[in-house]
């Protein structure tokens, strides 16, 4: 019985592919529409004849587009396939040549035409120079290629790839293809474009001037002139880095192990660095210390000195970021110190080392790797980070906001914003390449499953009383910069007129009440509401990809999966101006032309945001048996069944985490944002960046102020969600017992 | 039982020249030729790492075959993977899903297999009957006991009358007194019905206890297979007969063969037992604990060099220019002591010749 089912269920899937192919072809827009998606203009205006709307079949038959035309070939091929056995040879042969001439030849056409004819030389040579264009892929192409791509790995499983499981082998396909067209394929493209001249041509030479330049490789701040971007940033990381790491491990020194008495408060720290706009330091900072700030102001009147701009520059950004990330690194070493487990100390300890020589020669040592990870994490944000320099920077070139005023600002030098892309790449690459050496060779990991009833050594005291003072001052340091954001977003107008108002808030998010419904008068609201849409399209997508590639990484064997791994990785360690220089460069263009859009934003997060997704799905996905998912295809669920109905419920919790994570983010991202904004399409963090550079502080603390209570309240509402599931199961047997 | 809840499909399994290997060389089943007849149970028994398992995931597909071929009934599954094949499997762990009911669980595979939902719910009752769990079909997984899971996972694998039924160490998460229990329950079920059953263990006992046929496997290969009894009696080698009871393996001498008895010679002392086919030279002589005799007058000369008192008999340790034997006696009342000269001798059956 079960064998004539699974004979029936692989049909259904490929006459959905079939369908959906011919569907993209003949009914729907071939090509982008110009008032973007959600439109449904052409629906009226001229469909289905329309150049601008009309479907592929529709542009051949009345002569446009020849070059479609050949598509019709692999689009019938499936159509044979249709009444054989899936064990037939034919049948793999057939969707295989169908898939790949179909996707192979969607791509060539893609890239060979453009919106100006024909992209390369040797092809004009070959042709001539018709007047043929094309403009971005639009609903019916993209469906025509995910058509093809699902042929084809339909056709890859019947040959007998993965058991012959379509289902796995059409997830990789999937995952590898977008990964491929929205992170390798921008990262090469804008690779490619340091080489290339003015006049288009590629040339090393080009390269190499832009590349030796001393404004990237000066090293004049030895002698009181000015470093150029590459070292600032590198020594910049390199201290942030360092400073980070002493003072998250003694945050987590002090959770651990003493007998500090508030150490909830301290761990509430954690949370600082999901719900902070990138920026928000660096402004709260100004407020403090800055030319009217409240601490330099005080200061001045006190030894009566001219106050200084002191702050701008490496100083200013150097203390934001280590604000910024130190939470991050506490969050690291929190789990590494309390991973050591308490057995090997206590070991230490009956052996007759007293607490001091066995916090030297046991804890710490095993301690090292979560340091290193801390350090390199601590390294790669700090190189990545763009609003916290954007903001205080002054003078100090770092390399991520070099990038965006090399695109953005009057040289507009695409050649130069490359460079300095690859030579950030680099930095940022080689630490994650460093963190990943490290962490694979040395795993100290103590604790196992086995029950540990020992308990952790206080610190010796000769140890703790500093590591006390550092980690409270710090803590304390940190909450007073955090009450500037609040403080600040009530004054009139900082270091001039300190009343306290509401008036930056009324500019900002005022609404009226009229007969016709409520109108957001307030400034903000258009980029809030676009925040709040494009986040909350792009968390469930994060996450839904990212926990498809856990679980192929987690439950299933295939050729290649390292490097799987490695790609969908990859993009963790991309800092997001890059990914932005390099989005704009690769899809201003056909055949994927999103840029200006609501799409290249989602996009843009949900490749930024994957990896979150993926590491809180395979932390989770391990955690379950695998036996649950044999005994389901022993049972006879195929693999997409035992997916849905089995791992999926099961992961419920760790799903919840990875959207409102990947929401919050969408939330706070600026580094990729500013380069992909359009008028139509403003984010939050964008908005406020540019009231920053008007010197409207009061309104961009009072709409940061808000974004913070936005995202904390969504961090609540997860909290009180994952809680209340595995209470309501609790619940649930309650009352099954009472009946 | 008037009415039988759940019938049986039945089938055969062979292998043939089956071999896994796992990365570029690590053989776990090097060439293996297998046939397990319909409605037996056949235990595949082996000391951890002998490929005992990977067998058991061969028959579900859940592991691939390197090469050759694997049939069930007269089909060839080599290629099928698990979801295709008629087959189902009781975990180690259970596997129950913990977000479903007990009658969900047991439901879970009938609704793959094409059965209206009605229809898929009375099987599933009907199984939970057969297995005692009535009336705990709205129960979580959670709120059973572990042999109730047990038998939960038991009843999820029956319920979709598999052609063959595999079971992975059962017992191993259970405790002593009920394991005796459920693997009676489960030869009582297998032989009520007449299903096919492959059955992996390390146990041995458990293994004697609830097989028609035995497998012993070792070193990814397979050892001997045979019944119960002819393992227990009649091992072919040293290693099952110290794997299966344990054995006390001596030198010996045959001195000489007539027809099919064999005399040997150990330090003096002689004894007659069947040849098996051995020619006079150096051979191995398998003799059970319990079949030492252990006396005054004859026999090879032996000290005790340990005694130990558990309750139901004697253990005692040997030592003599034999080397070293383990041997029981159940004469608890009047104990040797540690350092007594005795004469040690051989049960006229029992003790078993093998090759040197």
């Amino acid at each position: 019985m079960r064998s004539v089912q699974s004979e029936r269920t692989t049909h259904p899937v490929l006459i959905f592919w079939i369908i959906a192919g011919w569907v993209g072809f003949c009914l729907l827009p071939w090509y982008m529409l110009e008032d973007g998606i959600w439109s449904f203009e052409w629906l009226t205006g001229g469909y289905p004849f329309d150049e601008d709307y009309a479907p592929g079949l529709f542009l051949i038959s009345q002569g446009e587009k020849l070059w479609l035309a050949p598509l019709l070939i692999p689009l019938a091929l499936p159509l044979l396939a249709l009444g054989r056995a899936k064990s037939d040879p034919l049948y793999a042969k057939l969707l295989i040549l169908s898939g790949a001439l179909g996707f192979g030849w969607l791509i060539a056409q893609g890239f060979g035409i453009g919106i100006r004819g024909f992209n390369y030389d040797w092809l004009k040579a070959l042709f001539g120079e018709p007047k043929i264009r094309q403009f971005g892929m639009g609903y019916g192409a993209m469906i025509c290629a995910a058509a093809f791509l699902f042929l084809l790995t339909q056709g890859i499983a019947a040959r007998g790839a993965i058991n012959g499981d379509v289902f796995v082998v059409s997830a990789i396909g999937g995952v590898i293809t977008i990964v491929t067209a929205f992170v390798f394929y921008p990262i090469a493209n804008m690779l490619f474009s340091a080489f290339i001249t003015e006049d288009g041509a590629y040339s090393l030479s080009v390269f190499a001037a832009k590349f030796f330049d001393d404004r990237l490789w000066g090293l004049g701040c030895l002698w009181g002139a000015r470093c150029g971007a590459a070292w600032n940033s590198l020594f910049l990381a390199i201290a942030v880095g360092f400073i980070t790491t002493a003072l998250g491990l003694c945050f987590a020194l002090v959770v651990t192990r003493s007998g500090f008495r508030y150490k909830r408060a301290i761990r509430a720290l954690t949370v600082l660095p999901i719900i902070t706009p990138p920026f928000v330091i660096g402004l709260a900072l100004i407020l403090l210390f800055g030319l009217s700030g409240s601490v330099t102001v005080f200061f001045a009147d006190l030894f009566g000195t001219q106050p200084t701009r002191w702050l701008y520059g490496a100083p200013g950004v150097l203390i934001a970021q280590t604000l910024a990330f130190t939470p991050i690194a506490f969050l690291v070493l929190i789990g590494v110190v309390e991973g050591v487990s308490p057995s090997m100390e206590e070991a230490s300890q009956t052996l007759r080392a007293n607490r001091w020589q066995t916090f030297k020669t046991v804890s710490l040592p095993l301690m090292r790797p979560g340091l290193a990870n801390a350090f390199l994490l601590g390294f790669i944000e700090s190189m990545a980070d763009f609003g916290n320099p954007l903001v205080l920077g002054g003078n100090f070139d770092v390399l991520s906001t070099e990038i965006f005023f090399a695109i953005v600002g009057a040289q507009y030098d695409q050649g130069r914003a490359a460079v300095l892309a690859m030579v950030l790449l680099f930095f940022t690459l080689s630490a994650f390449y460093a963190q990943r050496v490290w962490l694979g060779k040395k795993s100290y990991t103590t604790v196992t499953g086995k029950g540990d009833a020992g308990v952790h050594p206080l610190m010796p005291t000769g140890l703790s009383i500093p590591v006390l003072i550092i980690a409270l001052s710090w803590a304390l340091f940190t909450a007073v910069v955090y009450a500037m954001i609040i403080y600040g977003s009530v004054v009139e107008l900082w270091g001039v007129n300190n009343t306290l108002t509401f008036k930056h808030y009324v500019t900002a998010f005022s609404v009226r009440f009229e007969e016709e419904g409520i109108r957001w008068t307030g400034a903000a609201w258009d980029s809030f509401w676009t925040t709040i849409t494009i986040a909350a399209i792009a968390a469930p997508l994060t996450a839904a990809v990212g926990l498809v590639t856990a679980y192929l990484l987690t439950r299933q064997s295939f050729a290649g999966k390292n490097a799987f791994e490695f790609g969908t990785m990859l993009s963790f360690a991309i800092p997001g101006t890059v990914i932005g220089v390099s989005y704009i460069l690769a899809f201003n263009v056909p055949p994927i032309e999103i840029t200006g859009t609501g799409v290249i934003l989602v996009v843009s997060f949900i490749f930024r945001n994957m990896p979150v997704g993926v590491r809180a799905g395979i932390a989770s996905m391990s955690q379950l048996d695998k036996s649950l998912d044999e005994s389901s295809l022993t049972l006879g669920a195929n693999s997409w069944q035992t997916f849905r109905r089995i791992i999926l419920p099961l992961l419920r919790p760790a799903i919840l985490a990875a959207l409102v994570y990947s929401f919050v983010r969408a939330m706070t991202a600026i580094s990729a944002v500013i380069f992909l904004v359009s008028a139509q399409y403003d984010m939050a963090t964008s908005y406020i960046i540019g009231r920053v550079e008007n010197n409207d502080y009061g309104l961009a603390i009072a709409y940061s102020t808000t974004l913070i209570f936005v995202m904390l309240s969504a961090v609540g509402l997860l909290q009180f969600l994952v809680g209340r599931v595995q209470i309501g199961r609790r619940n649930m047997l309650a009352v099954k017992d009472t009946t | 039982m008037s009415e039988p809840l759940i019938s049986s499909k039945a089938a055969p399994v062979r292998f043939e020249g089956v071999s896994k290997v796992f990365g570029k060389d690590v053989v776990a089943v090097d060439n293996i030729d297998l046939h397990v007849d319909a409605g037996k149970l056949v235990t595949l028994l082996g000391p951890s790492g002998c490929g005992k398992t990977t067998t058991l995931r061969m028959i579900a597909g859940l592991e691939m075959a390197t090469s050759g071929r694997i049939l069930i009934g007269d089909r060839d599954v080599t290629k099928l993977p698990a979801t295709d094949r008629d087959v189902s499997m009781v975990f180690q762990s259970y596997a129950l899903f913990p977000h479903m009911s007990v009658l969900e669980n047991v439901k879970y595979g009938l609704t793959f297999s094409g059965f209206a939902k009605e229809e898929a719910r009375d099987r599933a009752l009907k199984g939970l009957d057969l297995v005692g769990l009535k009336g705990f079909d709205k129960r979580l997984p959670s709120e059973l006991s572990g042999g109730q899971q047990q038998r939960v996972a038991v009843a999820r694998a029956l319920v979709l009358e598999p052609q063959v039924l595999l079971f992975d160490e059962p017992l191993s998460n259970l405790d002593a007194k009920l394991r005796r229990q459920v693997r009676e329950d489960i030869r009582a079920i297998q032989q009520d019905l007449g299903l096919t059953v492959v059955y992996v263990t390390h146990d041995q006992e458990e293994a004697l206890a609830v097989s028609d046929e035995i497998v012993v496997m070792r070193n990814a290969a397979i050892a001997q297979i045979g019944t119960p009894r002819q393992l227990y009696d009649a091992p072919n080698d040293r290693f099952v007969a110290d794997f299966i009871g344990e054995a006390n393996l001596l030198e010996c001498q045959i001195v000489s063969v007539e027809g099919e008895t064999a005399t040997i010679e150990i330090d003096g002392h002689r004894h007659k037992l069947p040849s098996r086919g051995l020619t006079p030279g150096k051979a191995a002589l398998a003799v059970r604990p319990s079949r030492i005799v252990i006396g005054n007058d004859k026999g090879v000369a032996a000290m005790v060099a340990k005694a130990t008192y558990v309750g139901v008999r004697m253990e005692y340790t040997l030592t003599g220019g034999f080397g070293q034997v383990f041997a029981v006696q159940d004469d608890v009342d009047d104990p040797l002591e540690p350092g007594a000269e005795v004469k040690m001798s051989f049960a006229s059956k029992g003790p078993v010749l093998l090759p040197q």
